[in-house]
């Protein structure tokens, strides 16, 4: 137990907390564009030009089947965007807004045809059917698909030390792992990275089980 | 950046080392194929252990679901790679990939299996009872039929999820394809080629499952909005 509490000087939780600080912070960052990047290929999936859906299906059918983790090398390797937080952004952005656009689009389809109809009905045009009426419902729908991508990406940033030797969370702690040489102290300071990341990505999933809950309490509802 | 896709680095890529992408390909496929088994047998197990009316197994069912979820792939990954050792549990990274990909992945596949199991309603035994089937054939021809178009597209997502998750193993020298282009890579300083080349391979794998995956989701809203859309 001794040996445990060795580990946690202030230097070292500093360090750690750094650590996360830059992993939230590359995550948050991350998330927040892909989804505005996500609605503008969403919306230009729906575009009356056949070039550009084709493009943009494009886009999304490529960063869809491939790892996330190639697309981190490539853009550090070979396109060499620096400094390496812009390089991390720039990559969980470009492979998230894949993800995003298909979210966003099938929150959209969720509405019913009936809303559409009605707002035209109403004399609105379309930027403020989608305003007023379609994304709002949207967005409602969609909520839960949101957050699990953004867990995806919180657990995703794992590999920034690995793949372009950026200090987040883990790779902080697996520095400070060759410090130690107790397998106690070794097993604790992984089994602390686990209990953060866990923590963190377990809130965010009792969000996800609690709005998806109450959508289909509601879409019960209507049902009847 | 042009200079990166010269010709003469791609004939040198691929004379030199496109036999081992190719290795490193199939390698893959088996490592992916394994861990599905071994995800579909788990979320089998603990999607029907969710809904059982045993307080014990419906929380075992919850902590497994909710640890694998909730880590990332990789910590699971040095945990076998670098801990285990220590107390004299060594493994290949071939068996830590089958076994830690298929425990993740059939983390999400139980919640898909539940959800087809909740999404099946009562009436549906009570019709078939009433029409002389026994449960066995209730299960056969009313039920997993069923149960099949509504799990089904979200399985074959998680399918391609969990081949391009085996690229974690690049972290711990697994020789699949991220492993493959990475090192050529890094003893080349020639990234260009294997890096394209290893999303290529990739996207030939899991192209064809997503697409399926469309196809059969489609399929699945028809057949619904035909039962009254109950969505």
């Amino acid at each position: 137990m001794d040996q445990i509490l060795e580990i946690f000087t202030k230097a070292n939780v500093r360090f750690i907390m750094l650590g996360l600080a830059n992993t939230m912070m590359i995550a948050s960052v991350s998330i927040l564009l892909s989804v505005v990047v996500g609605s503008v290929l969403a919306s230009l999936r729906n575009s009356k030009s056949k070039f550009v859906r084709g493009l943009v299906i494009t886009y999304i059918e490529i960063f869809r089947n491939t790892p996330n983790l190639l697309w981190l090398m490539i853009i550090y390797l070979v396109v060499r965007i620096r400094p390496t937080p812009l390089c991390a952004i720039v990559a969980f952005t470009l492979f998230t807004s894949a993800a995003m656009a298909e979210i966003i689009r099938g929150g959209i389809n969720s509405v019913s045809k009936g809303q559409w109809e009605a707002a035209r009905s109403q004399g609105m045009r379309a930027s403020q059917m989608y305003i007023y009426i379609i994304l709002p419902q949207a967005l409602r729908n969609m909520i839960p698909a949101l957050l699990s991508q953004a867990i995806t990406v919180i657990k995703d940033t794992a590999f920034l030390r690995m793949a372009m030797a950026y200090p987040e969370l883990l790779g902080r702690i697996i520095v400070l792992t060759s410090k130690y040489t107790a397998v106690v102290q070794i097993f604790a300071l992984y089994g602390l990275a686990m209990l953060i990341y866990f923590v963190i990505c377990f809130i965010l999933s009792q969000l996800v089980r609690h709005f998806q809950k109450k959508l289909q309490a509601e879409a019960q509802s209507q049902a009847r | 950046m042009s200079g990166q896709f010269a010709s003469e680095r791609w004939i040198n890529f691929f004379t030199s080392y496109g036999n081992e992408m190719l290795q490193a390909f199939l390698r893959t496929l088996s490592i992916s194929i394994i861990a599905l088994v071994l995800a579909l047998v788990l979320s089998i197990v603990f999607g029907v252990m969710s809904m059982s009316k045993n307080g014990l197994a419906r929380a075992i069912s919850r902590v497994y679901v909710e640890f694998f979820q909730n880590m990332p792939l990789l910590i699971l990954v040095f945990v076998c790679y670098n801990l285990f050792p220590l107390i004299n549990i060594t493994l290949e990274p071939f068996a830590i990939g089958c076994i830690i990909i298929g425990l993740y992945h059939g983390a999400y596949i139980a919640e898909v299996v539940r959800s087809g199991i909740m999404s099946i309603n009562k009436g549906q035994f009570e019709a078939a009872y009433s029409q002389g089937f026994t449960y066995l054939e209730t299960m056969r021809y009313i039920i997993l039929p069923q149960m099949l178009t509504i799990v089904l597209p979200p399985t074959a997502v998680q399918a391609a999820n969990l081949v391009k998750n085996t690229s974690v193993l690049a972290m711990i020298a697994g020789h699949e394809i991220m492993y493959a282009a990475n090192s050529y890579g890094y003893s080349t300083l020639n990234y260009g080629p294997p890096l394209v080349t290893a999303g290529i391979l990739y996207f030939i794998i899991c192209f064809p499952i997503s697409t399926w995956a469309k196809k059969l989701e489609r399929k699945r809203d028809i057949a619904l909005e035909g039962r009254g859309g109950e969505r």
